[in-house]
């Protein structure tokens, strides 16, 4: 009350500047995020609903969600899995070179996502030294697995970006809440597991969710490291990946079937900021 | 130095074994490909593939657009972030939420729509284009698509900042006489100045490396310098006559320029976090 207070008389010094401020602030707003969002729901619907819905039902982009589905679902599952061992590595326990490990985890942020599929290629591609290992593999067991320019090339490159996403969101939160009821748990008899699901996992519900929520807005809509490792359109490519094709096609109808596959993923995109908008209330309401 | 207490807690072996087998599985041996790929080349061949006239035309293009698009969105996420935080005003919570929108609308997406919005057909670009500005297919298309995908880094390492920082510093300057905009600079600046570096380093660090956005928007030609990084790796991958090798040593140059962008954020959040327990 009190801090409120002294707010409103700082600002009344000259009630222009906020009103200035605020002005400035939705100007940038508008211009730099909502007209997109509104440039490409009218650019899809610009040659009519029919053009529209066969875009989006057209084989290529069928085959684009299912490729597009099954990469966001196992990354978001590998990263969730990695999040919680290295975050509860990283702050339950004291050991040398900690800092550097945790440094480690988070390169695929800052790491240019083209690099992320140069990366695979180099390593299982044609010219990659893991080449003969897979191809071994593959003769040992009858198998016939690619890591590269196939499906599971894609859900590779799509783990490396999304890789730090959870632990990201795990980390300050479970740092902050210490190891203190955890020990307590464990010298009482409670074990591994249970400790994890009884005393950990209430804390960091949330959290936890809110990293799930990154990683799949990401996974989904991953461009250039996908890119790299996928050369078969209706077999290999993500959604980013045909409306890329659709776009580069250059003709008037395929350019406005490009936007019609955007609008599904600008749909995507609005659903995941609404869903970390509620982790992110409800998150602050219990704590 | 004391010795170690063993904690009680369970799981250090697994955990520690699951995260380091699969951090360097997925991210670590991929990435010692590159490093063992651009090693195998003599150090003259490396250099001459570096030092490539189109190749160092896109490493000052992508540089250069990323400076500058993060310079904007310092100044235009410090006056969101402060809008967000300091006022009240209908509609501040929608702004709030839809900060993160580049995060989450796919790359491609925003890319082929930036290229048509600022497009001398465009809505932006039309309009523009009475001023004889050219936006689409230029270097300044670069940099909007960058400013596009960069404000949410500014804004949110601001945010946090500002909510903790204490009004009463501020009433003190503004008691000792100083106008709001000298209690701005000589009072509040330096105290945000660790989180705007942070978000400064991220934004250009994302910048430089940026793919999806990028190239619809650029246009890509080598005469008028618009080619970014990325696109030149990716040519390497894609053109009818692959060359790991060049990809491989433009790709190396990019992760060290990335590692010492990290390794500076690192630093100043260090120092920062060192001078707030002080």
């Amino acid at each position: 009350m009190e801090q409120e207070k002294k707010r409103r008389n700082c600002q009344e010094q000259n009630p222009w500047v906020p009103r200035i401020l605020i002005g400035i602030s939705v100007i940038f707003f508008v211009i730099m995020l909502v007209v997109p969002l509104f440039e490409v729901i009218y650019r899809s619907l610009r040659e009519g609903i029919s053009t529209y819905t066969s875009a989006i039902t057209a084989k290529n982009t069928l085959s684009a969600m299912r490729v597009t589905l099954l990469a966001t679902v196992i990354a978001v599952v590998v990263n969730t899995f990695f999040g919680l061992c290295a975050s509860w590595l990283l702050t339950k326990f004291n050991f040398k070179g900690k800092h550097a490990l945790s440094t480690l985890i988070d390169i695929p942020f800052s790491v240019s996502p083209v690099i992320g599929g140069l990366a695979f290629i180099m390593t299982f591609g044609r010219m990659g030294w893991a080449t003969p290992v897979v191809e071994w593999f593959n003769e040992t067991f009858g198998t016939d697995i690619a890591l590269v320019f196939s499906v599971p090339g894609v859900v590779l490159a799509t783990i490396f970006v999304t890789f730090p996403f959870v632990s990201r969101e795990l980390l300050p939160v479970m740092q902050a809440q210490g190891t203190a009821e955890e020990e307590a748990a464990a010298l009482m008899g409670a074990k591994g597991f249970t400790i994890f699901k009884k005393v950990t996992f209430p804390h960091i519900r949330w959290a936890l969710l809110y990293g799930i929520i990154l990683c799949a807005a990401r996974a989904f809509g991953e461009f250039g490291a996908v890119y790299a490792v996928s050369k078969a359109r209706g077999k290999t490519f993500t959604l980013p990946l045909e409306i890329d094709a659709l776009y580069m096609a250059g003709s008037a109808n395929s350019i406005t079937q490009a936007f019609a596959v955007s609008s599904l993923l600008v749909l995507l995109a609005i659903i995941m900021l609404v869903l970390k908008q509620i982790v992110e209330y409800r998150g602050k309401r219990d704590s | 130095m004391k010795k170690k207490e063993r904690s009680v807690l369970p799981g250090f072996g697994m955990t520690m074994g699951i995260t380091v087998a699969m951090l360097s599985l997925i991210v670590l041996i991929p990435l010692a490909s590159i490093l063992a790929y651009s090693f195998k080349m003599k150090g003259s061949e490396f250099v001459e593939l570096i030092t490539r006239p189109n190749v160092v035309q896109a490493f000052a293009t992508s540089i250069g657009c990323a400076f500058v698009a993060a310079l904007v969105n310092s100044v235009f996420g410090l006056l969101l972030a402060w809008v967000l935080v300091r006022y009240n005003f209908p509609g501040k919570r929608l702004i709030d939420g839809m900060i993160e929108l580049p995060f989450a609308l796919p790359t491609a997406v925003a890319g082929i729509t930036l290229t048509k919005m600022y497009s001398d057909q465009g809505a932006f670009g039309k309009f523009l284009e009475r001023f004889g500005i050219q936006v689409s297919y230029t270097k300044l298309g670069i940099i909007i698509a960058l400013i596009f995908v960069g404000i949410p880094f500014v804004v949110r390492a601001l945010q946090p900042v500002l909510e903790k920082l204490p009004l009463s510093l501020e009433e003190a300057g503004t008691m000792l006489g100083a106008s709001r905009f000298y209690t701005f600079r000589r009072v509040i600046l330096p105290e945000l100045m660790p989180a705007l570096l942070t978000g400064f380093g991220l934004a250009l660090a994302r910048g430089i490396g940026e793919y999806g956005s990028v190239i619809y928007i650029s246009g890509n030609s080598e005469k008028q310098g618009t080619q970014v990084v990325s696109y030149i790796i990716m040519q390497k991958l894609n053109s009818g006559r692959v060359d790991y090798e060049g990809a491989a040593a433009i790709a190396l140059v990019l992760l060290i320029i990335s590692f010492v962008l990290l390794f500076v954020i690192n630093m100043i959040q260090i120092m920062a976090s060192k001078r707030t327990k002080q």
